[in-house]
């Protein structure tokens, strides 16, 4: 250490700054590695390969943009975009708007906060695979919600999202945000936490409402809370795939199919790596044109506090 | 790093139990459900019977779970000694890259060529000459399963023929009995298509489209009759709300629906129902007018290995498994048909007998296995999942079928 924290000052400059804090980069050396070789190089091989033919395994014959435009002539791979697309939207908006609200409620010092709190976190701990199970069975009509209403007296109470095709999707939204907004509403109600009780105390002195407080001053306060809960719904957004194989299994038909599962199907029960990674490729495209122009504006330009 | 790990600690454990000359050779296969575990317990006690060990390594999960995990540890280098696959074009690719054993001395020793009918399934085993695989059992996805409560219940005759099927739908419906149960999965879809179009279309048009890939007869008029035929398939499923195949199978046992076009395995749940052929229920193979069926199954590979030893053992293994006395008694507890045809199966049960029955008069035909690559077939699957459960017409449905065969492989 007292090597390294006291470089001689007669060095040449390049060397010095190379080697500043060398232990520190030693010990990191093999967290670098990893990151190089497994996520760069992992990516790097799978969008190369996507330009190939390979089947069962990867081979060298390359046949351009191919699989692209194979990829982008599959209904399969249209309807799975936009099923994305609306759970995508639906999901991002109710998860922030419920989370936050429901952060919002515990937060006005309500009687066994720590209770509700309990409660609203509990489906997080459950898995995906769990979670679509669960919402199967209390979705389906024949012994789930609608046969308990109906067993009530209300005899023409239809609702059945997992059987028709144009609904399926709002099946699995269901359970998706019953699974992730506890999280989303924890990690609010520690941003609200962490705003000085002072500006409530202004907000009242200068008599504005509790909720133009919360729209007008706490939320553009909380800006970093929104963004670390964004990229979470996100995340979890683009990966979805658990929760459509243990809920619907992509069905009925392909109405409820998604990219992710596309990806795995064609990698491994059709054994076209090539169309697998065309659709992979695709996915990491998303996700790059998005986070990429948002990244730049967030962390690029003017240090925020 | 690992997998040298790996491999020289089983190299250790290979070393070990040749030194005890009982030889242990691991087993993949995803027979899980009871009816399956029983039948594979068959082949481990006659291979345990000889002096070896059969080490079980059942995946759970279906077929696609299970691939995936075979295909990953020959590629990965810690290949098991023999492993189930359907016999077709699955393992094509890693025979061709070399990594699995050549039988072609065993099937000459034991004369496989004589004995395995129909020889299609050893043409499926069968690259450049060289035979790879031994086929254990037939499964055939050609049948019709009738209840015969639904149709007392709506006062009808059972059915012998797809076209009385159909004449007695609106009457079923009208009994408020659904016509077809269906399963909302590609692959189930993909069964009902095939046996609907083999017995419209008939053979000669399914023989172009399904063995010759042409997309000529897939557009034709034999095939447009087929398509409006599952068309109206369609409308007798559309009530239908079930995902899996026993749940549309237990449809048909409790007489809640009228019909299911499923392959042979679904006879393990009316027996399980403790149901009897004739009296409960009624198969018909072909669907009652073209009394032929597809060959699928499964097939046992070997993995190509270092050890002479485990070498020769693994040829042991895979004459004993082709031997009559293991074919029948696996077959008998699978429900599938034996993959020769000079043994006695007199104990099999009437559905059975029926398609031992066609098998002996040669009506068979490759399956979707056999003839397209697992690329092709999940397409169809695709577009069978996409037309039942949406209104596509069926001349558009006939138009991407003929599209996906023109580019089949």
């Amino acid at each position: 250490m007292t090597v390294a924290s006291d470089p001689p000052s007669h060095t040449a400059k390049r060397p010095r700054k190379l080697f500043k804090n060398w232990m520190a980069k030693l010990a990191s050396l093999p967290m670098i590695l990893t990151a190089l070789v497994v996520f760069v190089g992992g990516t790097a091989w799978t969008v190369t390969y996507s330009f190939t033919s390979s089947r069962m395994l990867p081979k060298t014959n390359w046949v351009g943009f191919d699989q692209y435009e194979r990829l982008w002539n599959t209904d399969r791979w249209i309807i799975s975009i936009k099923n994305l697309g609306i759970y995508g939207g639906c999901s991002m908006v109710l998860t922030l708007v419920l989370g936050f609200s429901l952060a919002a409620c515990l937060d006005r010092k309500i009687r066994f906060e720590s209770a509700f709190r309990s409660i609203f976190l509990y489906p997080f701990a459950l898995s995906f695979v769990v979670t679509g199970l669960a919402w199967q069975w209390i979705l389906n009509p024949d012994f789930g919600l609608q046969s308990v209403v109906r067993g009530w007296g209300w005899e023409s109470f239809t609702f059945n999202p997992l059987n028709d095709p144009n609904t399926v999707i709002y099946g699995l939204l269901i359970a998706g945000l019953w699974q992730g907004t506890g999280l989303i509403m924890c990690i609010m109600l520690a941003g609200l936490r962490g705003i000085d009780e002072d500006i409530w105390k202004a907000a009242r002195v200068d008599g504005i409402g509790t909720i133009k407080t919360y729209v007008m001053v706490i939320i553009p306060m909380m800006r970093p809370v929104f963004i670390t809960a964004l990229v979470l719904i996100a995340s979890g957004i683009i990966k979805l795939y658990d929760l459509v194989v243990a809920q619907t299994g992509g069905g009925p038909g392909l109405s409820s199919e998604v990219p992710a599962k596309y990806v795995i199907e064609y990698m491994f029960r059709a054994q076209n790596l090539g169309q697998g990674f065309a659709a992979s490729t695709m996915m990491l495209c998303s996700v790059v044109i998005i986070l990429i122009p948002w990244a730049y504006l967030e962390f690029g330009g003017k240090k925020r506090g | 790093m690992s997998t040298t790990l790996k491999s020289l600690m089983i190299g250790t454990a290979l070393t070990a139990a040749t030194a005890s000359h009982a030889i242990e050779l691991e087993v993949t296969h995803w027979w899980t459900s009871g009816g399956e575990a029983a039948a594979v317990s068959k082949f481990a006690e006659a291979w345990n019977a000889t002096g070896n060990t059969w080490i079980d390594g059942a995946i759970a999960g279906s077929g696609s779970t299970a691939r995936p995990i075979i295909i990953s540890r020959i590629l990965g280098g810690d290949p098991m000694a023999a492993t189930q696959l359907n016999h077709g074009r699955q393992a094509e690719e890693l025979i061709e890259a070399g990594l699995m054993l050549d039988l072609t001395d065993v099937a000459e020793a034991g004369g496989w060529a004589d004995v395995v009918n129909p020889s299609s399934l050893l043409d499926a085993c069968t690259l450049d000459g060289k035979i790879y695989c031994v086929p254990v059992n037939i499964h055939s996805t050609q049948w019709i399963w009738l209840s015969h409560a639904a149709y007392a219940n709506a006062g009808l005759d059972v059915p012998t023929d797809w076209h009385e099927f159909v004449a007695s739908a609106p009457a079923l419906q009208e009994a408020g009995t659904l016509p077809l149960a269906m399963g909302q999965a590609g692959w189930q879809q993909n069964i009902a298509f095939g046996a609907i179009t083999l017995a419209v279309a008939g053979q000669e048009a399914w023989n172009e489209v399904n063995i010759n890939k042409n997309a000529d007869f897939a557009r034709g008029p034999e095939y447009t009759a087929a398509f409006e035929a599952v068309t109206a398939a369609r409308d007798f499923a559309a009530e239908s709300n079930v995902q899996d195949w026993n749940l549309a199978t237990n449809m048909v046992i409790t007489g809640v629906a009228g019909a299911q076009i499923m392959g042979d395995w679904a006879q393990g749940e009316f027996a399980i129902a403790e149901q009897v052929e004739g009296e409960d229920y009624s198969c018909l193979p072909g669907l009652g007018l073209n009394p032929v069926i597809d060959t699928g199954g499964d097939a046992f590979y070997f993995p190509v290995n270092d050890d002479p030893e485990i070498t020769a053992a693994q040829k042991e293994l895979a004459a004993l498994l082709i031997s009559p006395e293991a074919q029948v008694s696996f077959n008998l507890a699978k429900g599938s048909l034996p993959v020769r045809g000079d043994i006695d199966m007199s104990a099999a049960n009437g559905c059975m007998q029926k398609g031992l029955e066609i098998l002996a008069n040669g009506g068979v035909l490759p399956s979707g296995d056999i003839s397209f690559s697992a690329d092709t077939q999940t397409q169809i699957e695709d577009l069978m999942a996409q037309f039942w459960t949406s209104d596509m017409s069926a001349a558009d449905a006939q138009a991407a079928y003929a599209e996906l065969i023109e580019k089949a492989d």
